[in-house]
């Protein structure tokens, strides 16, 4: 079968491969119908995520038709239609019984490995380093699905693959970051980031009842994006008065939650991203933090901050002394996608919410390795891609 | 509620903690640390000098008293408060199954979220071992309480052995220990006991053997990635896969790109 391969250093490439197989009971086998490339891929691609091998089969976005199952799988079968969650999660552990899937304490086989690094492992996913379990990815023709019976969401609506493809990451991951801030009446969110993650994550604030959402990025086409509603305010985050601007909208109370929908590849004009850009290049940090450094400085008193993009490493110069003078919360971390699975499916089927407008690119899937430089360099207005195997 | 709940659980925890703190260090107080050997010399080394200080009268006299009843009643105790704070102790080890003076011990915890019962009902049918021991090729139960062991060693190698229950509490504890004859000589312990909250069972195994080549053996093993540490970590982590997702996860098997050039780990 075709499958997009991660080679190495902004170096990924169609490449043909063996066909997966049932590996375990509760496998199934799936063939990719839709497929996307997620903003996080771009971290594989510019190699800011350690333990990725040669000829790693990338994606952890991706549905399709179940093509065969494993024998102890009883709630798929042949023909099914499902959109699967990228984090690998049994259903039986300690986490997941507390619906904390990403948190799986059995799906990671390196999970040895992430103790190492970590004090103890996340779950599996799909197509993202060995660090997370090496499990091949979703950018390809088929993809087998561990413990697909916890894993598969079925859809029986008939709706397209565009409309609920996202289901399986982004639009979970946009309405856990906007949960996560815990929105009051009144409440004002900012957003750093108008990726395809930052624009649902800001769609969801308003749906959670926010006052306004103040969205943030340098690219003045995501920021039309965005400013799809009349309580949605956008500012250029190259913006050197940025803080003060925050202030300026917020009564000069602050933003009551900051969602960092970045993560650790911030770009930035200011002093600290510089500092972060030479630190990385020289190897002597991982992550770029600057956008977690302005959350924090912006952050009224006792307000949340929300970090759904990915850090992997070490940061350096976070202003803690900040967060603690404010008595900030913190919450963070990879998307337990099954619990919000079929209440997000429920509210696209009631027209709540259409992620579709974040597409701007439909392409085949051989053409993928293209269309991640499109991604990566911000080349043709380019938000989502979705790729058809 | 969800919060109230975890927070009540914490502070249950904390308590809970203090008091086996408290408790460990009450018995710990008690406790021998003294070898049979160590405890003889003391007594009549103290009783030695007592009997000279009593001939030397004065002030050296009288500390040689001072030292030689304290020596006397270390010896008597069979406890050194010396060797306490030092964490030393020359007694043998008192765990059930695992006999003094064995090579390569290693001890490791793993929580499953599965009951007591459950997980020592699985363990005691000592069949079910290899489906998590790596390294395990079969076990067959010979009686109710011995068992022949199969396994392969490092270099290829396999080694047999037989092995005796030598202590058993249903739910709690299974101690065995190789038999005379061993290829490797060995004794282990796994011990059951409920974790705080509904958070299933916490599994305790002590292990000790003595490895093929003695304690160099053991050292190239671990140049080869199986010291014995984390196999025994690997092992219960399988362990726990089994009797929660009931499956082992894995990739072996699956597709990559790597049919031109060998993947390289960066």
């Amino acid at each position: 079968m075709k499958a997009i391969t991660w080679q190495g250093w902004h170096k990924v490439e169609i490449d043909s491969v063996p066909d997966p197989e049932i590996l375990n009971p509760r496998d199934v086998i799936v063939r990719v119908t839709l497929t996307a490339i997620c903003g996080s891929d771009l971290h594989l691609y510019d190699g800011y995520i350690p333990t990725m091998e040669k000829g790693d089969i990338l994606g952890h976005e991706f549905m399709g038709e179940v093509v065969e199952v494993g024998k102890a799988i009883t709630n798929l079968k042949k023909g099914d239609r499902v959109v699967v969650p990228f984090a690998i999660a049994c259903g039986q552990c300690y986490y997941c019984q507390q619906n904390l899937t990403s948190l799986c304490d059995n799906s990671n086989p390196n999970a040895l490995q992430a103790e190492r690094l970590f004090g103890s492992s996340g779950s599996g996913l799909f197509g993202y380093s060995h660090l997370y379990g090496g499990y091949a990815g979703g950018q390809a023709e088929y993809v087998r699905v561990p413990f697909a019976d916890t894993g598969c969401l079925k859809i029986q609506n008939g709706f397209p693959d565009e409309q609920v493809l996202f289901l399986s990451d982004i639009l979970p991951t946009a309405y856990m970051a906007a949960e996560n801030c815990g929105i009051q009446m009144g409440d004002i969110v900012a957003v750093w980031g108008c990726g395809p993650v930052g624009q649902l994550a800001i769609r969801c604030a308003l749906m959670f009842g926010a006052e306004r959402v103040i969205a943030m990025d340098d690219i003045e086409g995501r920021r039309g994006l965005a400013a799809h509603h009349e309580r949605v305010t956008t500012l250029d985050s190259n913006d050197p008065d940025l803080l003060d601007k925050l202030k300026e909208l917020t009564g000069g109370r602050g933003p009551d939650s900051c969602i960092d929908a970045v993560g650790m590849e911030a770009h930035g004009t200011s002093i600290g991203a510089l500092y972060d850009q030479a630190k990385t290049a020289t190897l002597l940090a991982t992550d770029r933090p600057n956008v977690l450094r302005q959350a924090i400085l912006a952050c009224r008193k006792g307000g949340t901050v929300s970090i759904p993009g990915v850090y992997a490493g070490f940061v350096d110069k976070l202003p803690f002394g900040a967060a603690f003078a404010k008595g900030l919360t913190f919450k963070m971390g990879q998307t337990h996608v099954h619990r919000y699975m079929q209440p997000l499916l429920n509210r696209i089927e009631q027209g709540e919410i259409d992620p579709r407008f974040i597409i701007t690119h439909r392409i085949n899937l051989s053409d993928g390795p293209e269309a991640y430089e499109t991604f990566r360099s911000n080349k043709d207005e380019c938000v989502k891609v979705v790729m058809k195997p | 509620m969800a919060e109230g709940g975890t927070f009540l659980k914490q502070g249950e925890q904390r308590t809970y903690g203090r008091f086996e703190e408290a408790h460990r260090l009450r018995e710990q107080s008690r406790a021998v640390n003294l070898g049979k050997s160590e405890q003889y010399g003391s007594l009549i080394l103290g009783g030695g000098m007592i009997t000279a200080g009593f001939a030397r009268r004065g002030l050296s006299g009288a500390a040689m008293i001072a030292l030689g009843t304290l020596l006397v009643r270390r010896g008597f105790t069979g406890h050194s408060p010396l060797y306490e704070r030092f964490g030393v102790s020359t007694a043998p080890a008192i765990a059930p199954g695992v006999p003094d003076n064995v090579g390569i011990k290693v001890e490791r915890k793993i929580t499953i979220n599965r009951s007591p019962a459950e997980i020592f009902g699985f363990w005691r049918d000592f069949r079910n071992l290899p489906r998590f021991m790596k390294h395990l090729e079969r076990v067959e139960i010979v009686d109710s309480r011995r068992s022949r062991w199969v396994s392969r060693a490092p270099a290829g190698r396999i080694v047999e052995w037989d092995a005796e229950i030598i202590n058993e509490h249903p739910n709690e504890l299974i101690a065995w220990q190789s038999l005379p004859g061993a290829d490797i000589e060995n004794a282990g312990s796994v011990r059951f006991t409920l974790a705080p909250g509904g958070r299933g069972t916490e599994v305790k195994v002590d292990f000790e053997y003595n490895p093929p080549g003695g304690v160099f053996g053991a050292l190239a093993a671990k140049l080869f990635g199986e010291a014995p540490e984390q196999q025994v970590e690997d092992d219960l982590m399988r362990l726990k896969q089994v009797l929660e997702a009931g499956e082992l996860a894995t990739t072996e098997g699956q597709p990559a790109g790597r049919s031109r050039k060998r993947g390289r780990r960066i």
